[in-house]
């Protein structure tokens, strides 16, 4: 218990790890073993990471980085074991062992040859992801980005569909593409730096006061890995090949947790390393917003036209965590914020269609559309979660997607109007999508007699689906909590990349003495002149009311 | 007779010599001995050899406490540094895993006889001379030695058609390298001879490094002469690493000959050759390294170019393993001309050299390892599709086999990413941003045909392929091999020190 205390993050990071140690020792042909194993360690790791939420302390006296741990690894390269989470890696660590525990859950069945490999391959797969979230330092952020990649490859090549060698090694070869010159990124931001650590806030912090093109090459060095791994519009090719042949599991974690690492790359590394120049970074974040949008219109135009549901909703990804990356390069607090509550949201409601879609594939081993029709008739129960899910995932207020979408919409009002029309017109065609899907699958006569008797769904897949159609409402309904763990953060980052911002709310406030607006090429620094510490007064309350800038009571 | 031995030994230089001369005694030793065994008993041998290996390595390790001195032999003609202890570990460990390696694949091929592993410790002792040869004839002879021995090992399967048609094309095509690389010697002798020599305390023989270096570096950078020489023992030195434009004989011998000397030659010839080729470039050739930079740097491109995509459309596995060998040759002559780049870049560049030299010879011995573990009477296993379900047949080969192929890919956390992780921070800390990205970049299609090799294993049904038998010595083997693959990844910091260790050249070379 003691070392709980001390070491939390370790713990949390390898529970899963000690499952598939445990794992190892179980002989081959006994299933069940390896089920109950399995469930229990990856049960386990979500239990181990609950203490995160009540001991994250909010104080803002309390470092932005919490539950530090670090201790030497390679001090000839000056690489670090060294973890720490702030309000975002915590909501995604979070999202990361909850969605874990559901998607082993919903493999029981679904897996049937190699179980012990399968929940060895994800154990260690919910390591490596804890661990991007988790790391603070670039060497181990790098392994753990990487290593990630292999169990996901085997867990599409073995458990996938027809194409899955194919999806297999198209996926780990796209994502290593973007990693290598990532890896360029880092030594070269290690090297310009003239470090000897590989601390990030260490490093990224020193990336301010480079010159402006090595910075902006730096921002494009690791665009890459990033805009392939969320994926950004001309990088998305990759994942419906993935998504479509991934096994359920493999899915809900690849949409839920996998692209994910992509837009925490993006706030965590890009939003730092923007160039300090005003013309440079107005370029870069132009072009960022614009491929967002079209990542936006392009995925919900290709949704329409799919005939498998699964690829259908994997084009849908693109379509969402566009909006994601449309938010995090608004660089208004609104839209950051509310980028990665959308990100949670996208976990939980594009995790929750995953899942549904493999009770459907369990029951018929088909996932084309036409195959369906009219299935509310034998399964009421499935098409009232279906909808929910569809609702959520399409924005419907009272449910958690309206609160991550308009978030991010308001955020990017402030910065265009034209922006935020076409990113609506993106949920206009979301909704268009998601309930022609939805009417074509569930409503009208079963026209199919193979459906007819279709099984409704079970207790353990209950099991699966309530906690997520819960969370949908909750965070709908009530999601201060997620967003004041966001505060501090996005305060943190958006003051360090759009230094005028807090400025101009200022000068919009009356309260505010005549401090001049920073000079737009400020390094970032929080000391300086000009730039005001956390707590002067106006400078946290954008919208004028006394409120933190974040919180949604705000903006209703 | 004693006292002579003994003068010899502590007057002479002669314990310079011990790691070598333990290793041509055992080899005499198997080939007297050998008439006495019994077919049962030809393990025997094996055991000799390994013998061998550690007295070896024993008196290897006494070295070390001379090393920092840096003992020079036999009219200035051996060097004991750091430098040849490193090499000569590397040189005695691939020996020993390859002598376990063959016992049971001579066993199932039928050509169980003691030359075998008496060629084997001859060929390590030449390599250990081209180590610490401070003189062209030592460093050409030890070249010889180790070449001779494994021209003859590349053809021990005489009823193997493969394996004698790969023996005759090493055997021209290695002589013909030798012989462009002897030309390179005589200019450097003739150099050496026509310097003065009157400013020197003490004279040194025509052919001692130190002499050469000096007369080059009087020549300067530009004469024709030391870049004619530069040339021809750069061309040599590149047959015997395989790069690119002399890489052609390589797939082929690699195919034909016996696996485990595949593994052998791709991984003990190379690492000789890798140290030869550095000991002339950093003494020798030091002061006109601004003409060989951009020589090396190009072969490096055009063989990480080639090797990789060649490797690609592949099917059989040993010639896969050599054209990606190819490849790991391009990184690592990136990482020499990361070292003559900059003096920054010399301890980050060498470091890496060393670095990926050392785990080089772990991983790719293991990949032939597992092979070799495939081999039945008649199958050579070599096939991508005698692979196909490899997993199901034996969980544990296919488990070591995706250790060793991430590791060549270059996934962290294992040994072959921090070598190349070394290799490109050497080069950016140079300004050879172009050099890394290609560098970086090929990493992606090397991964495609490793993975082609671990989807056969692991995705692939297995069809009526027999169940590999894994031998005790095997195992024993995949154990180092993976040890120090997945520790050298996970915590590569006393690997770093060797690393760093054998860049201390007491001879009063210090870098730039």
């Amino acid at each position: 218990m003691d070392f709980y205390n001390t070491h939390i993050l370790t713990v949390v990071l390898f529970t899963p790890l000690v499952g598939a140690l445990v794992l190892l020792f179980v002989p081959r042909d006994s299933a069940n073993a390896h089920r109950v194993i399995g469930n229990l360690f990856a049960f386990l790791g979500l239990i181990v990471s609950l203490p995160l939420i009540w001991r994250f302390s909010l104080d803002p006296g309390a470092p932005r980085y919490q539950f530090p741990e670090s201790a030497d690894w390679i001090p000839s390269i000056g690489a670090h074991y060294s973890l720490g989470i702030d309000g975002i890696s915590l909501l995604l660590v979070i999202l990361t062992t909850f969605l874990g525990a559901i998607s082993i859950l919903s493999s029981w069945s679904a897996i049937k040859m190699r179980t012990k490999e399968y929940y060895i391959l994800f154990l260690l797969l919910q390591v490596g992801m804890l661990g991007v979230f988790m790391s603070l330092d670039f060497f181990l952020f790098y392994m753990f980005w990487e290593v990630m990649l292999v169990p996901m490859y085997f867990l599409i090549g073995v458990w996938g569909s027809d194409r899955r060698l194919y999806a297999a090694i198209k996926f780990f070869l796209y994502t290593l593409i973007g990693s290598v010159i990532m890896l360029l990124g880092i030594l070269a931001l290690y090297f310009r730096a003239g470090a000897t650590t590989f601390d990030m806030p260490t490093l990224l912090a020193s990336a301010s006061h480079f010159d402006t093109s090595s910075q902006v090459l730096l921002f494009w060095a690791f665009f890459f890995a990033f805009a392939i791994k969320v994926p950004m519009f001309p990088f998305h090719t990759w994942l419906p090949d993935a998504h479509t042949e991934a096994p359920t599991a493999g899915s809900v974690i690849l949409a839920g947790v996998l692209l994910k690492m992509g837009t925490y790359g993006f706030i965590r590394f890009s939003l730092p390393l923007l160039p300090q120049d005003p013309a440079a970074r107005h370029k870069i974040v132009t072009i960022m917003m614009v491929i967002s949008i079209i990542g936006i219109i392009y995925g919900a135009l290709v949704c329409m036209m799919q005939k498998d549901m699964k690829k259908l909703i994997a084009y849908s990804s693109v379509s969402h965590l566009a909006f994601c990356t449309l938010g995090i390069f608004a660089l208004t607090p609104h839209g950051l914020s509310g980028s990665v509550i959308q990100q949670i949201n996208h976990g939980i409601s594009t995790g929750a269609l995953f899942l549904l879609i493999g009770v459907l594939y369990e029951r018929r081993h088909t996932r084309l559309i036409s195959e369906f029709g009219g299935l509310s008739t034998p399964m009421p129960n499935f098409a009232a979660i279906y909808m929910i899910a569809s609702l959520s995932s399409l924005g419907l207020p009272l449910l958690n997607g309206f609160i991550g979408e308009f978030t991010i919409l308001r955020g990017t009002y402030e910065v265009s109007i034209r922006y935020t029309a076409w990113a609506s017109f993106g949920i206009v065609l979301g909704a268009a999508y998601l309930l022609w899907l939805y009417q074509r699958v569930m409503f009208g006569p079963v026209t199919n007699p193979s459906n007819e008797h279709l099984a409704d769904l079970n207790a353990r897949e209950y099991a699966t689906l309530l906690p997520l159609v819960i969370l949908m409402f909750w965070i709908g309904i009530y999601p201060k909590p997620l967003f004041r763990f966001l505060e501090r953060p996005v305060e943190e980052i958006v003051e360090q990349v759009n230094p005028g911002y807090y400025g101009a709310e200022r000068a919009a406030s009356p309260a505010t003495a005549p401090a001049v607006a920073p000079a737009p090429a400020a390094s970032g620094v929080m000391d300086m002149p000009g730039m005001p510490g956390m707590n002067m007064p106006g400078m946290e309350m954008p919208s004028g009311n006394g409120t933190a800038p974040a919180h949604p009571p705000d903006m209703k | 007779m004693l006292k002579a031995f003994q003068t010899f030994m502590q007057v002479d230089g002669g314990g310079l010599l011990l790691p070598e001369i333990m290793l041509v005694l055992f080899a005499l030793g198997i080939l007297l001995t050998d008439y006495l065994l019994e077919d049962r008993d030809k393990f025997f041998n094996a055991l000799m050899a390994l013998l061998g290996v550690m007295f070896s390595g024993i008196c290897l390790w006494q070295l070390r406490l001379v090393a920092d001195r840096g003992p020079i032999g036999f009219n200035y003609s051996l060097l004991v540094d750091p430098f040849f202890l490193f090499f000569g570990s590397i040189f005695l460990i691939a020996t020993g895993l390859v002598i376990i390696l063959s016992v049971n694949y001579l066993h199932v091929e039928d050509e169980n006889h003691g030359e075998y592993y008496a060629l084997i410790l001859f060929a390590c002792a030449g390599m250990m001379f081209m180590a610490s040869g401070y003189d062209l004839i030592v460093q050409f002879l030890g070249l010889e030695t180790m070449a001779i021995s494994f021209y003859v090992l590349a053809g021990f399967l005489r009823k193997d058609k493969r394996s004698n048609e790969s023996a005759v094309k090493y055997l021209l095509l290695g002589a013909f390298s030798s012989g462009i690389l002897a030309y390179g010697f005589s200019i450097l002798y003739g150099i050496g001879a026509m310097l003065d020599k009157s400013a020197f305390e003490v004279v040194l023989p025509r052919t001692n490094l130190d002499t050469i270096s000096k007369a080059v570096e009087v020549r300067g950078h530009g004469d024709f002469f030391v870049l004619l020489a530069l040339a021809t023992v750069a061309a040599g030195l590149f047959f015997k690493i395989a790069a690119v434009p002399f890489h052609q004989w390589a797939p082929d011998v690699y195919e034909g000959a016996p696996t485990p000397i595949t593994a052998y030659i791709s991984v003990a010839s190379k690492t000789a050759s890798f140290a030869l080729l550095l000991r002339l470039l950093l003494t020798v050739f030091w002061p006109i390294r601004v003409d060989w930079i951009m020589l090396i740097a190009g072969v490096a491109l055009a063989s990480l170019t080639l090797g990789n995509f060649a490797a690609l459309t592949q099917t059989n596995v040993k010639r896969m393993l050599a054209y990606s060998s190819i490849s790991h040759v391009g990184y690592i002559l990136l990482g020499i001309v990361a070292a003559a780049s900059s003096p920054m870049g010399f301890l980050t560049g060498m470091k890496g050299v060393a670095f990926y030299l050392f785990v080089y010879g772990f991983m790719t011995i293991g990949a032939f390892a597992v092979l070799i573990s495939l081999q039945r009477q008649g199958i050579i296993g070599d096939e991508l599709d005698d692979l196909n379900g490899l997993y199901r047949r034996s969980p544990l080969a296919a488990l070591v086999l995706l250790i060793f192929m991430l590791s060549l890919a270059g996934i962290p956390p294992l040994a072959g990413f921090v070598g190349k992780y070394f290799i490109l921070q050497a080069l950016i800390e140079t300004g050879h941003m172009r050099l890394a990205i290609f560098g970086a970049l090929y990493i992606v299609p090397a991964l495609y045909y490793y993975f082609r090799i671990v989807a056969h294993a692991y995705l692939h049904e297995p069809g009526n392929a027999p169940l590999p038998i894994i031998t005790l010595g095997q195992k024993f083997a995949f154990g180092i091999l993976c040890f120090v693959t997945v520790a050298a990844g996970v915590y590569p910091e006393p690997f770093v020190r060797l690393a760093t260790y054998s860049l201390f050249f007491p001879a009063g070379f210090s870098g730039h």
